[in-house]
């Protein structure tokens, strides 16, 4: 007895209209729905952040978000910070040039709140960066590499001179 | 000019920076039916019977089978190569689904169905009636007589007994003078934690089947699902696309033969099984919790007379890797720090715990802290500075292991502890610290370690490499070693685009993804080899690429090949570096030449006969909050001995992960059991204390380069030696910063509340003194 | 995809009541971060919902005509924490509830979802306590008030009448707990993020116009017995006495008279109570130095 409803949101920046299943998760509509597989589930219960995107510019595990909760919100993933023609955006750079980046399963998740970190304009110390960041889980990088490419790029979004 | 030694990007970086890299759940098939596994509640029982009527009725429900259903074909998981010595073959106690619970959390059934939840019903509505069994959970109380015992051929449920005798222990410690340092050490079963958990999805073309799944191993998976599933090991085919780390645990056949099965009883449709994190905790691998008793004797100069090394080692419900981790982590003590008389004993014992296998370091971050406190424990008993007491004890130069046929090359132990001191102001701090009275104290603490960076001579070390050369001059490269996200792609092309003499490792187009079926044959990523065993097949396939391409310029310009040389993709004249073609110009004039086309290929196997030690240390410097119990690491800092580093910030990196995984083995991770059951009680990742953002330090690596003799590019093991030495750092900067030695891990604030309540550094109030 | 039998959409908090009457078997869903959780564990599985997620009208933190803190029970944690009138008047609560879980969970945990769920280490819970916080429900008869303390019954379990269709709609924080009040929340965990608390302690003063006196204390835990609890003995203690270490260490001791953690795999007994005792004492020592009070 399955129960159907129609969601209206806007996804990395275009309206879309979708039937879903009540039962399923927004990461379930994001990836089946709309292959967006950059959003990741690694545990599925709002403990490892892979699933992490933006809703109206806060971020949010998808995995424990309902899909029909989406209804007039704005959603965006990793998928839209690439530019048209495959640029990418200077924290995704930065993520590849400070090697923030090793197996890549938890890194959509990262850039995704790091994006709301650096559209807040702020500039923030260590420590509140390492709160800013710490609903996500990575065994790879012991996340040192991933705190350099964000606090780079908040410096250089705010024009200053970074003191490492 | 030079294509190692650089940073590059890693070559799979935009991609992942995209979110574009696709990993195995990505790339099932929306048809695919959801295979869910019933799991026993039960820590060791006897399954009487499934009904599965009610899971079966259920809408959605395609089949069920379970442990009654599958064939009797016992088979082997552990990523080992094959060996073709019946005697040193992998144990085969595992089935598909079992009737013998032998933990809890065991495979028992299986219900598959068209979407997911109908799947996960039918699983809730299976009713299985158990044979309780008494179960224990202790490695020693299962030697005990009349422990339960797990698996009939294994007595005492011993898996194995690894021991060695060197020199005269018994008549070393009758030596007048002699002071005697005795202690037990004990370290947890952890779990890898990778975030991608094991999936895996099968299906059937051609009357072979599939399996595409997120694993260290494929080629030893295709050989194990053979095995599971009583087919020829050609009828499977594995592929590993882009996983999510591995870390260890998926250095097993996990659920590949499960899925491949279930794929052959629904008509070989696609099935898929996601490992959901609880089920990864408990269902797939752990590290081995062992027990480690060490007695070791001190001459009055603190030169060690003798050392006695005895360890329990829990293998849980099944063999995995066995032994060998038990074994490589009873070998390191005499190595590591040598002396003329000494007995180790390592007991592999099965308890009904999940099944232990391979976790980065193998054995090695168990073996570093109990050796590692037994000697900082030693330095006290000596009123010694630990670092001086290493460096009169550990490993010299020029010493020489004649199982391994390893040699100490250089001074690396003396030359990474001095740097580390360096970096970290040991000599400072060791003095300043160690004192404090109040509740903030501070300790600074060292621990070493050695690491093989291969599995010879204890297996096979083979690598196959194939390269083609491309039209635009570029070189399309396939290796059996795979990227698990350590980054080892973009070393290989920076290996292979030195040795061909390309432009840029950009150059080098490396085909992540392993297929069986196209794929030349490599043992995977484990031990800390890949950077290693896949030099010599890189060098040796580029050399007879090279000469091909040399042997089709010299039809084209009339010079021996001797005479030209390939430089930044352009064949160029040795007598002048005059340019002769590009690499370009001749793939096209090969390929397309009327008289004498040629795709120009080549493909080769290197076996690997020698093996490398890899030698670091790890300074860690802590304060901590007596009254809160709790332990915090303000500096943390590691020095690696791996030889010549292929990529500088990729080799960074990785250290990052060990040292961060090193953290949390000495403060926080454990995985628990229910003394009473034997069920897990924090099998997610909000209570298993996997370290977040907010738990490190920033984390310092630092390296010593002396390049390997035995390496073509003069590299050795980095990928598991960063985890090894962390946690006894920290163990031994708390016993400086409180004077209490805590030789359990992890060293979270239970222990620490229970040590210092010992030490008499907190009095418990008791409510009647209120 | 969810194991949900069936999903009711509240559009208003009328209609929010009219759900609960019709679907009496249905549980509430506000943010999701525990029923799902709960739900994917198979706990709650195959249950039938009525999600409140989308009503706004429930959002936000206001002071009412009596200078009363009025916050909508589907603030999210973060959103408490940014708030003025928190951050102004009650920054002790905007504190703990940027401890709970991880940035994304304070997004999209709740308020009431934090204490309607009925657990006791909920990190919201020993501030709302120390604060004596109101909680509002509203059901087929209108509203019902009554104290936090009353609201807890036992574990996991809170006073709702789900037979007259209620639902909790609003938290308040009476002026006369937060005017000339300062305090601290200090959580006990194994980490710094993703945390459950161990054990969390709150604690609330008020202290006298010179400063020199302890004019009133309150403190609250969790965890620190089967739901959140004030410790009445320790306040005794201190209210009225001038700013001491002695006093200090005296309150510390004396929380042992009235909670009672529980041995359990977690924690044991003896660790929480020796954790009590100094949380107490770090609690209350900030607290008085928030407030301006010098400690002799």
């Amino acid at each position: 007895m399955s129960q159907y409803k129609v969601v209206h949101c806007n996804i990395n920046g275009r309206d879309v209209e979708k039937v879903v299943d009540v039962r399923a998760s927004l990461t379930d509509m994001l990836r089946n729905d709309f292959r967006l597989t950059s959003v990741k589930k690694g545990c599925e219960v709002g403990e490892c952040g892979a699933c992490n995107v933006l809703i109206d510019g806060e971020t949010f595990n998808s995995c424990i978000y309902l899909a029909i909760w989406a209804e007039g919100k704005r959603i965006r993933t990793l998928e839209s910070l690439t530019g048209p023609n495959g640029e990418l955006s200077d924290i995704q750079q930065a993520f590849l040039d400070e090697t923030a980046i090793q197996c890549g399963f938890c890194t959509p998740g990262f850039i995704m709140t790091a994006v709301e970190i650096l559209e807040a304009g702020k500039l923030y110390t260590d420590d509140e960066l390492r709160k800013l960041l710490s609903g996500h889980l990575c065994r790879c990088t012991g996340y040192e590499n991933i705190l350099r490419a964000v606090k780079k790029t908040m410096y250089r979004r705010l024009g200053k001179e970074i003191d490492f | 000019m030079n294509k190692v030694g650089i940073s590059e990007t890693r070559v799979d970086g935009y991609d992942k920076a995209t979110g574009r890299t696709k990993y195995y759940e990505d790339r099932i098939p929306s048809e695919a039916l959801y295979v869910r596994i019933k799991h026993a509640e039960r820590a060791h029982a006897l399954v009487k019977s499934v009904d599965t009527a009610a899971a079966a009725a259920i809408p959605g429900v395609v089949k069920v089978l379970t442990c009654f259903d599958v064939p009797d074909l016992p088979f082997p998981t552990a990523g080992h190569p094959w060996s073709m010595d019946p005697g040193h073959q992998d144990v085969a106690d595992r089935h598909l689904l079992n009737r013998h619970v032998r933990y809890w959390g065991d495979d028992i059934a299986v219900v598959i169905a068209e979407n997911e939840v109908a799947a996960m019903q039918g699983v809730r509505a299976l009713a299985v009636e158990y044979e309780d069994l008494p179960f224990v959970l202790d490695a020693q109380k299962a030697m005990e007589p009349g422990a339960p015992q797990i698996h009939e051929s294994f007595p005492n449920n011993i898996l194995k007994h690894t021991d060695y005798r060197k020199g005269d222990y018994q008549a070393a410690i009758r030596e007048p003078g002699l002071v005697k340092v005795e202690g037990w050490y004990e370290t947890p079963t952890v779990q890898h934690c990778h975030i991608e958990n094991h999936g895996c999805f099968a299906y059937m073309e051609n009357g072979r089947i599939t399996v595409v799944s997120s694993t260290q191993i494929p080629h030893i998976v295709r050989r194990v699902v053979g095995q599971a599933l009583g087919r020829p090991w050609a009828e499977i085919q594995i592929i590993k696309p882009y996983i999510g780390g591995g870390f260890g645990n998926k250095q097993d056949a996990l659920y590949e033969p499960l899925c491949a099965w279930c794929c052959t009883q629904v008509g070989g449709r696609p099935v898929r099984i996601d490992c959901s994190r609880e089920e990864t905790f408990v269902s797939n691998r752990v590290r081995h919790a062992i027990r480690f008793h060490i007695v070791t004797w001190l001459r009055p100069d603190a030169t060690i007379a003798a050392r006695k090394i005895e360890l329990w080692s829990n293998q849980g419900a099944y063999a995995s890797h066995g032994h060998s981790i038990a074994a490589k982590a009873v070998n390191s003590f005499p190595q590591h720090y040598p002396c003329d008389n000494m007995e180790g004993d390592a007991w592999t014992v099965y308890t009904n715990r999940p099944a232990a296998g391979a976790m980065r370091g193998y054995g090695m971050p168990q073996a570093s802290f109990a050796d590692e406190s037994n000697i900082d424990d030693c330095a006290a008993a000596m009123h010694m500075d630990p670092v001086e007491f290493r460096r009169l004890n550990i490993m010299p130069q020029g010493f020489h292991d004649n199982f391994s046929g390893n040699t100490n090359y250089y001074d690396s132990y003396r030359e990474c502890m001095a740097k580390g001191a360096e970096l970290i102001d040991y000599a400072r701090k060791r003095e300043e610290y160690g004192h404090d009275t109040g509740n903030l104290r501070r300790g600074i603490g060292v621990a070493t370690f050695w690491y093989n960076t291969g599995v010879y001579p204890i297996s096979l070390e083979t690598s196959s490499n194939r390269m083609l050369l491309n039209l635009d001059g570029t070189v399309t490269m396939q290796c059996g070693e795979t990227e698990i996200g350590q980054g080892a792609d973009t070393a290989f092309a920076q290996m292979a685009a030195e040795a061909l003499g390309l432009a840029s490792y950009r150059d080098v187009h490396v085909v992540s993804c392993q297929d069986t079926d196209i794929t030349p044959t490599g043992l995977g990523a484990y031990a800390s080899r890949q950077t290693y065993v896949a030099g010599f097949s890189i060098r040796q396939t580029a050399d007879q690429l090279k000469k091909k391409i040399l042997n089709y310029a010299q039809e084209l310009t009339l010079l021996s090949p001797d005479c030209m040389e390939i430089v930044d993709g352009v064949i160029v004249r040795k007598a002048d570096g005059a340019a002769l073609m590009t690499l370009k110009e001749l793939a096209m004039t090969a390929q397309y030449n009327p008289v004498h086309s040629e795709h120009l290929s080549a493909e080769s196997t290197y076996t690997i006969r020698s093996n490398a030690y890899s030698f670091g240390c790890t300074f860690a410097e802590v304060e901590v909050d007596i009254q809160m119990c709790k332990a915090r690491v303000k500096r943390i800092v590691n020095v690696h001995d791996c030889g010549k580093l292929i990529n500088p910030a990729l080799a960074e990196a990785q250290v990052h992960g060990g040292m961060s995984m090193a953290i949390g083995f000495g403060l926080s991770e454990q995985l628990l059991f229910d003394e009473k059951t034997g069920r897990p009680l924090n099998n997610n990742l909000l209570d298993y204390k996997l370290s977040t953002f907010m738990d490190h330090p920033n984390l310092e690596a630092a390296f010593i380069e002396n390049p390997e003799p035995t390496s073509p590019y003069g590299t050795k093991a980095l990928g598991e030696p960063p985890a090894c030495s962390g946690a006894p750092a920290i163990r031994n900067a708390i016993l400086h910063a409180t004077g209490v030695a805590v030789n359990q891990l992890p060293i979270n604030p239970h222990r620490l509340f229970a040590a210092f309540t010992e030490a008499g550094l907190i009095n418990n109030p008791r409510l009647e003194e209120v | 995809m969810y194991d949900i039998k069936a999903l009711y959409e509240a559009e208003s908090v009328p209609d929010a009541i009219r759900l609960r009457l019709e679907h009496p078997e249905a549980q509430i869903i506000a943010g999701g971060s525990d029923m799902l959780v709960q739900m994917r564990e198979g706990k709650r599985a195959g249950k039938e919902l009525i999600s409140i997620y989308m009503l706004d009208d429930l959002r936000g933190v206001s002071l009412d005509e009596d200078d009363n803190i009025r916050i909508g029970s589907l603030t999210s944690f973060s959103h408490i924490t940014r708030d003025p009138i928190i951050q102004q008047y009650c920054s002790a609560l905007g504190e703990a509830v940027d401890q709970v879980g991880s940035p994304q969970i304070r997004n999209i945990g709740t308020i009431g979802g934090n204490t309607c769920n009925g657990v006791t280490s909920a990190d919201s819970a020993s501030t709302l306590h120390a604060w004596e916080a109101i909680v509002e429900l509203t059901g087929k008869n209108g509203v019902r008030r009554l104290p936090i303390h009353d609201f807890y019954i036992k574990a996991g379990v809170v006073d709702i009448r789900a037979e007259e269709g209620e639902i909790q709609t609003a938290i308040l924080i009476p002026k006369e707990s937060y005017e000339n009040c300062y305090g601290k929340y200090i959580k006990y965990g194994m980490r710094n993020a993703m945390e459950i608390a161990s054990l969390g302690c709150s604690v609330n003063v008020r202290l006298s116009p010179d400063k020199k006196y302890i004019r009133r204390c309150r403190i609250a835990y969790g965890v620190a017995g089967p739901v959140p609890m004030r410790v009445p003995s320790a306040e005794a203690v201190v209210n009225g006495s001038p700013l001491t270490r002695e006093m200090i260490d005296e309150f510390a001791l004396a929380v042992l008279l009235d909670i009672n953690p529980r041995d359990s795999w977690r924690s044991s007994k003896a660790f929480r109570q020796h954790i009590a005792v100094e949380m107490a004492r770090r609690a209350l020592t900030e607290s008085i130095e928030r407030a301006g009070g010098v400690i002799e």
